[in-house]
């Protein structure tokens, strides 16, 4: 897990550092972010000290509504050796006992122009991609059509193989091989390539290849939201493989459920092909069209015609 | 299934030439193998996954096998690992 510390906050949204630079290695450990209103008036019970902490102008005017013996005394207990910054919106003043309290303890105070709505939303979005959870799974990534497709299977099936044949009829690469994944919020999954194989491909025969120098910036991707997973394994001509695509079958990635198709490998199986439909089927069937379940219907009022004519 | 922590004694690490050997081993055998390393776990038999572990001379890594032959397969790959 990568840690987050506040001097990683202030390079990515370029906040002016005020008082507390002792501070800035701090550790961020959670993507909580607390408004301390009712610290201001002098409730600490429940202060989330190990947050880090956002002051906009509410919180700041309240300040000057009290005596300078509270708002120091408040100030100090503001500024814990756990919180991991304050961080003060719409550039406003820094109140002079924050800046002695927070040097004081070591707490960085950062400041940004933007407003506080605006500033909470962007800290929110960059912390929790930090902290989303994350995990590692032997695949390949292809954005097909728009759709990112996860396509899994037992070493050898020819995963890569697909792959180059999906980018050669103009889709992306994303991930060979390895596919690091992470959960954003509670129903996305966002999948990229380890640094270190970025754009390549292994093809057996060949070796390594890199897809983006052979066929172009066009051809890759370095990352993409996976939406469905194509299992290719050998055909087994006892086992039952969808036939009609009325059910819809699950495959769990931590907390997530995606739809799940798995294809039957044979000479004279176009395998890039049918993964080009799958993916096409699927934005159809996102797009409200079901062909499965609109054949079914049709069928099910046929027979029930034909029911009703026997009776008559 | 078995099991192994390991320390890598080949003294460059597993660069391409000997991560390709290694995985070259792994896929003779039927049983699924995986590496790890600080938390991140690969396919063995996936010369891709392998080396973006980017494994080091003196690294610890855990190796799992599970399958009919997990013990062969293990043997040989620890021995591989661990040669110098």
């Amino acid at each position: 897990m990568i840690k987050v510390r506040t001097k990683d906050l202030i390079e990515r949204f370029d906040l002016e550092l005020v008082a507390g630079k002792d501070g800035v290695h701090r550790e961020i450990v959670t993507s909580d972010i607390s408004r301390p209103g009712m610290e201001m008036a002098g409730y600490f019970t429940h202060y989330p000290k190990e947050r880090l902490q956002l002051m906009g102008r509410t919180e700041l005017l309240f300040l000057y509504d009290l005596k300078q013996k509270e708002i120091q005394d408040r100030m100090k207990k503001l500024c814990t050796d756990v919180t991991p910054g304050i961080v003060i919106t719409r550039g406003l003043d820094v109140p002079h006992a924050l800046v002695e309290a927070a040097d004081h303890a070591g707490v960085p105070v950062m400041r940004s122009p933007y407003k506080t709505t605006r500033v909470i939303s962007r800290l929110t979005n960059f912390l929790e991609t930090k902290f989303a959870p994350s995990t590692a799974l032997h695949g390949v990534l292809v954005d097909v059509y728009g759709v990112g497709v996860l396509i899994t299977g037992k070493s050898g099936i020819g995963k890569s193989e697909t792959a180059l044949e999906l980018v050669k009829r103009g889709h992306r690469l994303v991930a060979d091989d390895n596919v690091e994944i992470r959960q954003e919020d509670y129903d996305t999954l966002i999948g990229n390539p380890p640094n270190l194989i970025e754009h390549l491909l292994e093809i057996r025969g060949l070796g390594i290849i890199n897809v983006m120098t052979l066929f172009g910036a066009g051809a890759v991707r370095n990352y993409k939201r996976i939406s469905m997973v194509v299992h290719l394994e050998t055909w087994e001509s006892d086992k039952q493989y969808d036939r009609l695509g009325l059910d819809e079958t699950k495959m769990k990635i931590m907390d997530v459920h995606l739809p799940k198709a798995t294809i039957p490998v044979r000479p004279g199986r176009n395998v890039s092909v049918i993964i080009e439909v799958a993916a096409m089927n699927f934005r159809l069937k996102r797009m409200g069209i079901n062909t499965a379940e609109e054949f079914s219907n049709r069928l099910n009022s046929v027979i029930k015609d034909v029911d009703n004519k026997e009776i008559e | 299934m078995v099991e192994k922590e390991l320390t890598v004694q080949l003294e460059t690490g597993l660069q391409a030439r000997p991560a390709a050997k290694f995985v070259q081993e792994a896929n003779r055998f039927s049983s699924d193998v995986f590496l790890e390393k600080d938390g991140k776990r690969v396919n063995a038999k996936s010369i891709m996954g392998v080396m973006s572990l980017a494994i080091g001379s003196n690294e610890v890594v855990k190796l799992q096998a599970e399958g009919p032959d997990e013990e062969q397969a293990m043997d040989s790959l620890v021995t591989l690992i661990e040669s110098e």
